[in-house]
C-alpha cells in the first residue's frame, strides 16, 4: 500500500519537465472534480468557475487509501480553496495540499495550465 | 541555554512541553522527550475509541511535526535505564548519555497485575497502550475465527477502565464478563445503589457482572480456558483482560535513590520537586500529599506547576486538596461523581432520588445546615453535572429546599440552579486545560473571541475530556447574548442563515440555481455543508433531480448510487412496500451474476447490490429500468422505504390491507427530498410486525381505520414514534401525512430527523397536531397543494440519466482514459466478494 502513496509527490511549476495535456475544458465539470490517468497515476482536477481557477491533487485519500478524492465536494474554507473526501469528509487545501483539520495527512498537488481550451498538467516524470 | 529533560512521552509528558514552549521564558530552554512507545504521546482517555476506527493517529495529541515546529527533540522507542544525579546524567537502554540542567519524570503507571495462579497464561491481557489493544484484537480474533457460537472473555476489574475494557471486547464480538472483587462497581466513585443502576443498565446491553469474586487460579494449560473464584465457583473464558488499578512507574526514582513512598510512587512537594530539587516528577509517577492521582486534570495541574517552578515562577504551586470528581460516558450510560460521593453521617445528610424504570440514580451529599453541597453521583443522566459541580467547588448558595437540586422545582418557574452566569469568574469550567468561566467570557466581552470555535482555539476548554462541553456553550452563548448580539446557528461560513431562512429565501426569490444563491445571499466557494442543503432545498421546492445540478450534490447523489468503502458503488432499485414478483427477483438475481455483485437483503425489505464501479452503473440500470424497475433512491437524503407487514391479504390476523396501503404511500412519496432521509411503516394489526413506530411516520390497522404515529426512528438515539391520530381513513391518512412531510421539509434544521425536529418543536406533539390536524396556522391547504405539486412532478432519475448522453459523461472513472480504476482489490467471502480490508 505504501509505495501506492509514494509516487506522489508535489511538482511546483518551476519544476515541471512534462505539461501533458488532459482533454478540453469542456471535458470537466463545472465547480467540482474529475480524475485523469498520467502513467500510473491518477489526478483529480478541480475547476473553480468563480474565479476561473484550476487546481490539481493525486486522487488518493492518504486517510484509508482511496481512490476517491476527484469525486468529493469543492469550495473553501477561509478563503482557501479546498476538496472534502467523500469518504470521511477530511478536508485537504488544494494550494498546498495540507489537512485544513491540522491533521499529519498531505496530498500531493500538480500545477494546472490552461491553453487555447485545453487544460494541461505538469509532472516531474 | 539550559536543557530539560522529560522522560515520558505520555499525555502528562505531552502536557508539559505544550505549557512549556507557550511562555516567553521557554526561549532559554531546550527540552529534550523521550517515550518508550514507538508513537508520540496519544490520548490514552479515549482509548476505546480505538475500536471503532483503528486509527491511532486519531488520537494523537499532536503529530510529531508539532515537536519540530516548537524546537523540541521527541525520541520515541527509546527507554531510560539510569540517572547519575552528581553528574547530572541519564543513560538509555542503547548505552547513550544526555546531560541535563533539569529533569521531569512523567513516566506514568503501569497496570497492576495482581499474583494469581496461572496469570502469565496465554490470552491474559493488560489494557494500557494502543499496542496492548492490537494485541488483544489478534487474540480474539484468531479464538473466534470458524466458530459459530460467541466466545466468552472476562475483564478483571470493575472500575471505570475496566468497564471501558469491558466495552471493547464486546466490540470485538466477544461476551464480557465483568470480575469485580468488591462488591460494587466503580467502588471508587459509587455507593451501592448507584453500583446497582449501573450494574442493570450495562447488563441489559449485555455486558455480565460478578461481583464479590476474588479469583484463585487462572485455568487452563497453555492457554486460559477460565477462572476459578472458590471450589465450585468458576466461569469458563478465554480470554482475560486485567484491570486492576496502577503502579506508578517509579523504577527510576530508586535506582538514583529519590525519596519514595512506602507503597510506591515519588515524593514531590507543592512544587513538583522530588528530593533531589532538580528532579521533577508529575502525573501518575507523583506521590503528592501521599496519594497517586490516577486522573489527567491533576496530571495536567501538576505539569503547569512544574513548568512554572522551572522558569522561575516560584509562587505557583499545586493546590492542597485536589479535585477528583469526574464525568463520563460509560458504554452510552453517564456517571458523575463530585465531591464528596459517600457521605458520613457526621459530615451532613444525603438526599437521593432513583427511578428504576430509566435506570436513573441521584445523590446529593448536603452540609447539616442545608447551606453547602459536599458531593454526589448522578447515574443514568449526567446533564446537571457541571452545574452540580460548580455549586460543589466554588461553595456557592443552595436552595433552601436542597432536593430541587436533582428533581427541580416544583410548579413554575426554573430549576433548583439559576443560571450559569451565576457561578464566579474564578470558577475551573474546564479543569484539564484550567479555564475559568472568567477566561471564556471575557475572551467575548473584550471583542477577541466571536463564536465557540474561536473560544475553544483561544482558551484550549473542551479540548481534553470535553465534558465541560455543554457548559461552555452555554457561557458562549450568554455572553454573546450579554453584548447583544445574536445567536444564530448558521449553516457554515458561506451563508449566514439558517436552513429555514434560505429555503424561504430560495422560494420567495425564485431563485434558479446554487450559483445563484450564492451570488445572492453567500460568499465565497461553499463547501460541502452548504452545497447538499442547498440542493436539498430545491429539490423540496421544485422535485428538481441530481441530474440537474450536479455538482452540489454529495457524492451519493452525484452518482445516484451509494459509495461504499473500497470507493465502488450500491445499487437499490425500489422494491415498493417489500413486494416483488418473482420475474422482478429473478432479474435482480441476472443483473447481480451477469456484474459479479455482492448480494444482500436490506432492513427495508429491498436488495442491495454491492460492489459495482462507475462505469457499470448506467449498465446495470439500463438492465434493471428495462425490466420495470426504478431507483430506489437509498442514497438520498429522502424517502427511503415505507416497510410493510403481510396484513389481511393473507395473514389470519390482519384487520387492513397493509402492503397495499405501504405501496400507495411509498409511490406517493418516491423521490421526494427531506432534511434528512426519511422512512415509513404500515402494519396490518397491533402486533406490528412492520415495525411502523420505529418510523419516521407509521401506521397501524385498529378497528375502524389506521392509526397514525410520527418522528419515530432507529438508529443510534433509538425513538418511538408518537400516537398522532386515531382510526382514520386512507384518505385522511393521506393528507395529514402530506401537511405533516411537507411542514418538517419546511422547518427542521439540516440533517435533522423528524424525532430530534419534533424534540426542538416549541409546543411539541400537541403544537404539531394544531398545525397539522387543526389547521392553526392557516397553511394546511398549501402544504397539501405544494406536496401535491412534488408528487406531480416525480420522474426516475435513473431514467432520466441513461437517457441524457451529456449527464451520462460523469460515469466515468478518468476524463482522458476508458481504462477503470485498477486500484480495487476484492476478497471472497462466503461465495460472494467484499472490499479488500483497509491497510
Amino acid at each position: 500500500m505504501q509505495n501506492i502513496l509514494e509516487q506522489y509527490q508535489s511538482v511546483s511549476e518551476d519544476s515541471v519537465s512534462t505539461w501533458f495535456r488532459v482533454g478540453e475544458v469542456s471535458d470537466f465539470p463545472e465547480n467540482s472534480g474529475a480524475c485523469i490517468k498520467y502513467k500510473t497515476k491518477q489526478i483529480a482536477v478541480y475547476n473553480f468557475t468563480r474565479t476561473s481557477k484550476w487546481y490539481a491533487t493525486q486522487n488518493l485519500c492518504p486517510h484509508k487509501m482511496e481512490m476517491v478524492l476527484s469525486l468529493g465536494m469543492i469550495g473553501d474554507k477561509d478563503d482557501i480553496p479546498k476538496v472534502a473526501c467523500p469518504m470521511h469528509k477530511k478536508n485537504f487545501s488544494l494550494e498546498d495540499g495540507s489537512n485544513l483539520a491540522g491533521e499529519d495527512l498531505k496530498i500531493a498537488t500538480y500545477p494546472v495550465k490552461i491553453e487555447d481550451g485545453n487544460v494541461y498538467i505538469g509532472f516531474a516524470d | 541555554m539550559k536543557k530539560v529533560i522529560v522522560i515520558g512521552n505520555g499525555m502528562v509528558g505531552y502536557k508539559f512541553c505544550e505549557k512549556f514552549v507557550a511562555q516567553e521564558s521557554s526561549k532559554d530552554f531546550k527540552i529534550t522527550i523521550f517515550g518508550e512507545e514507538p508513537r508520540p504521546a496519544y490520548d490514552r482517555v479515549h482509548l476505546s475509541e480505538f475500536f471503532d476506527n483503528q486509527d491511532a493517529k486519531a488520537l494523537e495529541m499532536a503529530p510529531r511535526s508539532w515537536y519540530e515546529e516548537q524546537g523540541i527533540e521527541l525520541i520515541t522507542n527509546e527507554r531510560i535505564t539510569d540517572i547519575h544525579r552528581s553528574s547530572k546524567k541519564i543513560t538509555t537502554a542503547k548505552d547513550v548519555n544526555y546531560k541535563y540542567d533539569y529533569l521531569v519524570l512523567a513516566t506514568g503507571s503501569v497496570p497492576f497485575v495482581p499474583n494469581i495462579k496461572g496469570i502469565e497464561k496465554k490470552g491474559v491481557f493488560v489494557y494500557r497502550t494502543i499496542e496492548d489493544l492490537e494485541a488483544m484484537l489478534a487474540y480474539a480474533e484468531a479464538i473466534q475465527k470458524g466458530r459459530t457460537g460467541t466466545v466468552k472473555a472476562a475483564v478483571l476489574g470493575g472500575g471505570l477502565l475496566g468497564l471501558e475494557a469491558a466495552k471493547a471486547v464486546m466490540d470485538m464480538g466477544l461476551e464480557p464478563h465483568v470480575v469485580e472483587f468488591a462488591p460494587k462497581l466503580m467502588p471508587r466513585q459509587l455507593d451501592r445503589r448507584s453500583s446497582n443502576v449501573l450494574q442493570e443498565k450495562i447488563e441489559s446491553i449485555g455486558i455480565n457482572v460478578h461481583l464479590s469474586k476474588a479469583t484463585n487460579k487462572i485455568l487452563g494449560d497453555d492457554a486460559i480456558t477460565g477462572m476459578e473464584f472458590g471450589e465450585y465457583d468458576k466461569i469458563d473464558v478465554e480470554m482475560l483482560v486485567i484491570s486492576a488499578g496502577i503502579r506508578p512507574r517509579d523504577e527510576l526514582g530508586k535506582t538514583c535513590d529519590l525519596e519514595m513512598g512506602t507503597r510506591g510512587g515519588i515524593v514531590v512537594n507543592n512544587k513538583m520537586q522530588t528530593s533531589d530539587p532538580e528532579i521533577y516528577a508529575i502525573g501518575e509517577v507523583a506521590l503528592y500529599n501521599n496519594m497517586i492521582y490516577g486522573l489527567v486534570a491533576p496530571g495536567y495541574d501538576m505539569a503547569e506547576v512544574a513548568v512554572n517552578q522551572i522558569l522561575g515562577n516560584a509562587d505557583i504551586t499545586m493546590a492542597e486538596d485536589i479535585d477528583m470528581s469526574t464525568k463520563l460516558k460509560l458504554i452510552g450510560v453517564d456517571v458523575a461523581s463530585y465531591g464528596e460521593p459517600f457521605m458520613p453521617v457526621e459530615k451532613g445528610y444525603s438526599i437521593v432520588f432513583e427511578n428504576k424504570t430509566k435506570n436513573l440514580y441521584k445523590r446529593i451529599n448536603v452540609s447539616h445546615d442545608g447551606k453547602k453541597l459536599l458531593g454526589g453521583i448522578l447515574v443514568g443522566d449526567a446533564s446537571d453535572y457541571n452545574m452540580l459541580h460548580q455549586i460543589y467547588l466554588n461553595g456557592l448558595p443552595i436552595p433552601e429546599d436542597a432536593e430541587e437540586l436533582i428533581v427541580g422545582a416544583r410548579g413554575e418557574g426554573e430549576g433548583g440552579f439559576g443560571s450559569v452566569m451565576d457561578i464566579p469568574d474564578a470558577a475551573q469550567v474546564c479543569s484539564c486545560e484550567s479555564v475559568t468561566k472568567g477566561d471564556i467570557c471575557s475572551s467575548i466581552t473584550e471583542g477577541e473571541c466571536n463564536n465557540l470555535g474561536d473560544v475553544i482555539a483561544k482558551t484550549k476548554a473542551t479540548t481534553g475530556c470535553g465534558g465541560c462541553k455543554p457548559m461552555v456553550v452555554d457561557l458562549v452563548n450568554e455572553s454573546l447574548k450579554s453584548l447583544g448580539k445574536e445567536v444564530k446557528e448558521t449553516i457554515c461560513e458561506h451563508f449566514d442563515f439558517n436552513r429555514q431562512e434560505l429555503y424561504d429565501l430560495i422560494k420567495i426569490n425564485k431563485v434558479k440555481d446554487y450559483q445563484g444563491a450564492l451570488n445572492l445571499f453567500g460568499e465565497g466557494h461553499g463547501c460541502e455543508i452548504c452545497k447538499p442543503l442547498i440542493a436539498s432545498i430545491f429539490a423540496s421546492i421544485t422535485m428538481e433531480t441530481p441530474n440537474r445540478q450536479v455538482g452540489i450534490q454529495d457524492t451519493n447523489d452525484r452518482f445516484l448510487a451509494n459509495i461504499q468503502r473500497n470507493g465502488t458503488y450500491s445499487v437499490v432499485p425500489r422494491i415498493a412496500g417489500g413486494e416483488i414478483t418473482p420475474d422482478k427477483l429473478i432479474v435482480i438475481g441476472q443483473v447481480a451474476k451477469k456484474y459479479d455483485l455482492y448480494t444482500k437483503v436490506t432492513g427495508g425489505q429491498r436488495i442491495d447490490l454491492f460492489g459495482a464501479q462507475l462505469h457499470q452503473l448506467p449498465l446495470i440500470w439500463k438492465e434493471l429500468i428495462d425490466a420495470g424497475f426504478e431507483s430506489g433512491h437509498a442514497y438520498g437524503k429522502s424517502l427511503r422505504t415505507v416497510k410493510s407487514c403481510v396484513g389481511s391479504t393473507w395473514c389470519r390476523y390482519g384487520m387492513h390491507e397493509s402492503v397495499t396501503f405501504a405501496i400507495d404511500i411509498e409511490n406517493r412519496y418516491r423521490g421526494l427530498r427531506s432534511p434528512h432521509k426519511l422512512k415509513g411503516g404500515v402494519s396490518g394489526c397491533i402486533r406490528e410486525c412492520a415495525e411502523a413506530r420505529g418510523k419516521d411516520f407509521g401506521l397501524i390497522a385498529v378497528e375502524g381505520g389506521w392509526n397514525l404515529y410520527v418522528c419515530g426512528n432507529g438508529g443510534a438515539t433509538p425513538k418511538h414514534a408518537v400516537l398522532f391520530a386515531e382510526q382514520l381513513d386512507d384518505a385522511t391518512a393521506i393528507k395529514y401525512l402530506d401537511r405533516f412531510l411537507m411542514f418538517y421539509i419546511r422547518t427542521a434544521g439540516p440533517l435533522v430527523r423528524t424525532a430530534p425536529w419534533l424534540d426542538k418543536l416549541e409546543g411539541g406533539i400537541e403544537y404539531l397536531k394544531q398545525v397539522v390536524i387543526e389547521d392553526s396556522l392557516g397553511i394546511a391547504e398549501e402544504l397539501e397543494l405544494e406536496m401535491q405539486g412534488l408528487v406531480n412532478k416525480y420522474e426516475c432519475e435513473w431514467k432520466q440519466a441513461i437517457e441524457n448522453p451529456e449527464m451520462m459523461k460523469r460515469f466515468k472513472h478518468f476524463v482522458n482514459s476508458d481504462d477503470t480504476d485498477d486500484n480495487l482489490v476484492f476478497v471472497p467471502m462466503r461465495d460472494q466478494k467484499m472490499p479488500k480490508a483497509w491497510n
